[in-house]
């Protein structure tokens, strides 16, 4: 038999002016098969797919990008890790080990950090929700506590009585900057006065003690002058509180919201040339910050530490989904679809991100417009509603990145259980960080009652 | 595969070959569509279905010769000839 040439699945694609879009069609072929230096099959094969893969090397590196970025312009800098952004035990403590302090926003994120080995003066308390008990627990603990509503105020006063000792607390404030969607359902307003209110009933109390000022203007803000205006609205403030009630604000916390390098839905420009570097970040919001304190040297008080809640823009990068096709189609209209064994039970963030979707393998052939589902009976279950691809084989593996942020914590047990969570270590190895699912993580928390243990109690051959 | 020779033969609708004649086609892939006055790149499996389409070659032989020129088993073959025919079908009509 003569030589036979490699099959390709058959292609035809059409010529559309301007390309699929701006960039699919002209993108080079790209394909990755290691991550920092190991080569990623290998651990499919042993971990089984879908897989989460995380570098701990590119997660300590953005910690230290960010820490940088604000310390060389700032003479006191604290980063406080967001938990819900991702809480697996292992990202935590590689960040805590950078410096970086607990951000949690329920009792269930507060005992986390706890089991951890956080001591509770490392934990920032948010959230709208902190039950008694663990209003209690942070405050024997010396945790940064962020009043979020009145209710919430006057539980903390009356434990501080009860305790007998005077407390420090912060207060959630919420504004408008100008450049962001208010997200006034947070914290106490500044137009309206009830931060003020807030801040003068803290000052008349024996038992309250107000030492910080927070905010968190949004998620994935693209606009530097977003950050500016709250640093200026907050030193303000704070200047404010201090000559009004006769406190001290040791901390303003700005909170998260720094975008990541992800391709935001709707946004025509690929992500490295919208998303501004920690650098730009950090210049617009020390700017205003030091325009807003000016006047604090002269009089012989101390600037205030800042406080940095940033999440996706340091996990995000940091993490990557290796998902393999389990069958493929070629739809009505067409286009070919590639079923995926991951879907948005596990990629909560394909709702608002367009991933980078990359084959692990190079593939010689022609790229294709591309739609990949995800492997839930759902119509919702959609990863990429077209990206160009080569040609997919049963069996390919794809690496869809970045992935870090809010999937590991939002992921769903729905249909398909969750796959293990590998992290890639500085020196190469390779540690699990969380176990795959199983059939029993689902139903050990069950209880059939006794007389539903069996589903066809009476057998009837002939039904 | 041998028994299945029989169904191949029968049930696939493939496109016609007029409609497949009018297309413009070079070894580089690129193919022109006269009637629609679209134009499109095809790799080289599906240039050479395309090529055995347009000469009124049946799935059977159409499936054999691929196995002959490619490194594709005969399922595989069909598998993607079901599928691309389909597309041309609808792409071409
Ligand atoms: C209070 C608070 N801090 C920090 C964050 C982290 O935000 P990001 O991941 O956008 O940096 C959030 C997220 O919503 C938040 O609500």
């Amino acid at each position: 038999m003569n030589q036979r040439t490699p099959w390709s699945k058959p292609i035809l694609t059409p010529h559309r002016p301007g390309g699929m879009n701006k960039f699919g069609a002209l993108r080079p072929q790209l394909h990755q098969s290691e991550l920092d230096g190991v080569a990623i099959m290998p651990l499919l094969e042993q971990y089984g797919s879908p897989l989460f893969i995380v570098s701990e090397k590119r997660l300590r590196e953005n910690a230290r990008h960010l820490r940088r970025a604000f310390s060389t312009r700032w003479p006191k800098v604290r980063h406080g890790w967001s938990y819900k952004t991702n809480y697996l035990g292992a990202i935590c403590n590689v960040l805590h080990q950078e410096g970086s302090w607990a951000e949690v926003v329920s009792e269930l994120e507060y005992r986390k950090a706890r089991a951890l080995g956080v001591p509770g003066s490392r934990i920032i308390f948010n959230g709208p929700w902190k039950p008694a008990a663990a209003l209690e627990q942070a405050l024997l603990e010396g945790a940064a506590l962020h009043l979020d509503h009145l209710d919430e105020l006057f539980a903390v006063e009356q434990i501080a009585r009860r305790l007998g000792k005077q407390v420090p607390v912060g207060l959630r404030l919420n504004f408008d900057t100008g450049h962001t969607e208010p997200w006034s359902r947070f914290g106490f307003n500044l137009e309206s006065g009830a931060a003020m209110d807030a801040a003068r009933h803290i000052g008349a109390s024996q038992w309250l003690q107000l030492t910080g000022l927070h905010s968190h203007i949004g998620t994935f803000v693209l606009d530097v002058r977003a950050y500016a205006q709250q640093a200026r609205i907050m030193a303000e403030f704070m200047e404010t509180v201090e000559r009004e009630t006769g406190c001290r604000i040791e901390y303003l916390d700005i909170g998260g919201g720094f975008a990541s390098h992800n391709a935001l839905q709707g946004l025509y420009l690929p992500p490295d040339q919208v998303v501004p570097s920690f650098e730009q970040y950090a210049e617009a919001i020390v700017a205003a910050l030091t325009d807003a304190t000016r006047g604090r040297a002269a009089l012989g008080k101390p600037l205030p530490v800042l406080v940095l809640e940033t999440g996706r823009a340091i996990v995000d990068d940091a993490e990557v989904l290796v998902t393999r096709v389990v069958g493929g189609k070629r739809l009505p209209d067409g286009r070919r679809a590639a079923i995926l064994d991951a879907g948005v039970n596990l990629l909560f963030t394909a709702y608002w991100y367009n991933h980078d979707v990359r084959p692990l393998q190079p593939s010689e052939g022609l790229a294709e417009e591309t739609v990949l589902y995800g492997p839930l009976c759902m119509n919702i279950d959609t990863v990429r509603a077209s990206v160009m691809l080569p040609p997919l084989n049963l069996g390919d593996a794809l690496l869809i990145s970045p992935v870090g942020a809010y999937n590991n914590t939002q992921w769903m047990q729905f249909i398909q259980s969750r796959p293990a969570v590998v992290m890639v270590m500085q020196d190469g190895s390779i540690e699990p960080v969380r176990l795959a699912e199983t059939l029993q993580t689902l139903t050990d928390p069950e209880r059939v009652p006794e007389a539903l243990r069996a589903p066809f109690p009476n057998p009837s051959p002939s039904r | 595969m041998d028994n299945n020779q029989d169904r191949q033969g029968k049930s696939l609708e493939l496109p016609k070959p007029e409609n497949l004649m009018r297309l413009a086609l070079s070894d580089s892939g690129f193919v022109f569509d006269p009637v629609s006055g679209n134009s499109f790149s095809v790799n080289g499996s599906g240039m050479a279905i395309l090529r055995r389409l347009q000469q009124g070659t049946d799935l059977t032989r159409i499936v054999a010769s691929l196995c002959e020129e490619f490194e594709v088993d005969a399922l595989a073959a069909e598998r993607d000839v079901i599928e691309f025919a389909n597309l041309l079908r609808n792409t071409f009509r």
